[in-house]
């Protein structure tokens, strides 16, 4: 990754135009050719330093339901315990994390009611109370990785 | 919410836009759309807010992110949205929310992921979200990813049409 990558993450980050030529537009504003930009947006998704180049798409307004929940696997059962929650399709992510709380999860469905079914599922499966945090609202956030 | 077109679009798109030079116009034509309609739809999910934004979504890791901190807080409920807005709005926090504390044992209701290069970094977040919540802070921990057990992004299969969660900015580290 040389400045020029480096300008195209940090510069893209805050939006890319809809319109009929919309790399040609963003080339201009880095100094680019419409053809180096998406030469060097190919190489970036390429080498993985780019997940996505596109939309990102806010789950909840899609219709689905999402919470984050988190249980206190014993050490000896970790593995198993991973196993369990990792086999439902609607588990999304799952973390191990440092704290008494260990694994920490995300639940994605197509109703909110499905949330609370998978949850009881995993705690009968796994013996384990699940702490469940839904959010109750989200701040806008305004992240940019300064590349 | 979302019509039939807007989830042909969604599914379309849901991979990155085409590298092409007209990417609205190659969707269009795999939908058979015209390059307005598909223009016009993306941009009423934006102001909708189906669309968070579009455009370029790094890896942290690969840009030498590797110290990414679920830093938790507990914050006085009255005082909670303020204060969550303010974080919300420092540089380096990538997602912010109001969660329900689980008495006596998790007692924090505001979270906030930090991302840093370095260890010095995070303490570094850290000290300045307690800066500015002041008093208000009544105790705070920040939880570290040791290992990804699962990660499968929010995708919808051909079998899920009815409205699976797609790709969502918390994919990346919740």
């Amino acid at each position: 990754m040389d400045e020029i990558d480096c300008k195209i993450i940090n510069i893209l980050q805050n939006g890319f135009p809809v319109c009929a030529a919309p790399y040609r537009q963003a080339a201009a504003q880095l100094g680019l050719t419409e053809q180096e930009l998406i030469a060097r947006l190919k190489a970036l998704l390429d080498s993985g330093a780019l997940t996505r180049f596109g939309p990102l798409y806010n789950a909840e307004r899609m219709g689905g339901a999402l919470t984050l929940a988190a249980v206190k696997a014993p050490e000896d059962r970790f593995d198993e315990i991973a196993g369990i929650i990792n086999s439902f399709p609607e588990a999304a992510h799952n973390y191990a994390r440092s704290h008494e709380l260990n694994m920490w999860f995300v639940l994605a469905t197509e109703t909110p009611g499905q949330i609370l079914q998978t949850i009881t599922a995993i705690e009968q499966q796994t013996g384990l109370t699940v702490y469940n945090m839904p959010k109750i609202k989200e701040y806008f956030v305004n992240l940019k990785l300064e590349a | 919410m979302p019509d039939a077109t807007d989830r042909k679009i969604i599914e379309a798109t849901q991979g990155g836009l085409p590298l092409t030079p007209e990417p609205y116009q190659a969707i269009a034509e795999q939908l058979g759309l015209t390059a307005e309609d598909v223009m016009s739809r993306l941009s009423a999910m934006q102001d909708k807010g189906i669309i968070r934004r579009i455009g370029a979504v790094p890896n942290h890791y690969k840009l030498g992110y590797r110290f990414n901190g679920m830093t938790v807080w507990d914050i006085p409920d009255d005082t909670i949205d303020d204060l969550g807005q303010k974080v919300g709005q420092l540089d380096f926090v990538s997602h912010c929310y109001h969660r329900p504390r689980h008495l006596p044992e998790w007692p924090y209701n505001l979270f906030a992921m930090v991302h840093a290069k370095s260890r010095e970094d995070v303490d570094n977040q850290i000290r300045q979200i307690a800066e500015l919540l002041g008093g208000f802070n009544h105790g705070c921990d920040v939880l570290y990813s040791t290992r990804i057990l699962k990660k499968t992004g929010f995708r919808r299969s051909e079998k899920s049409r009815a409205g699976q969660p797609v790709s969502d900015e918390t994919a990346l580290n919740v």
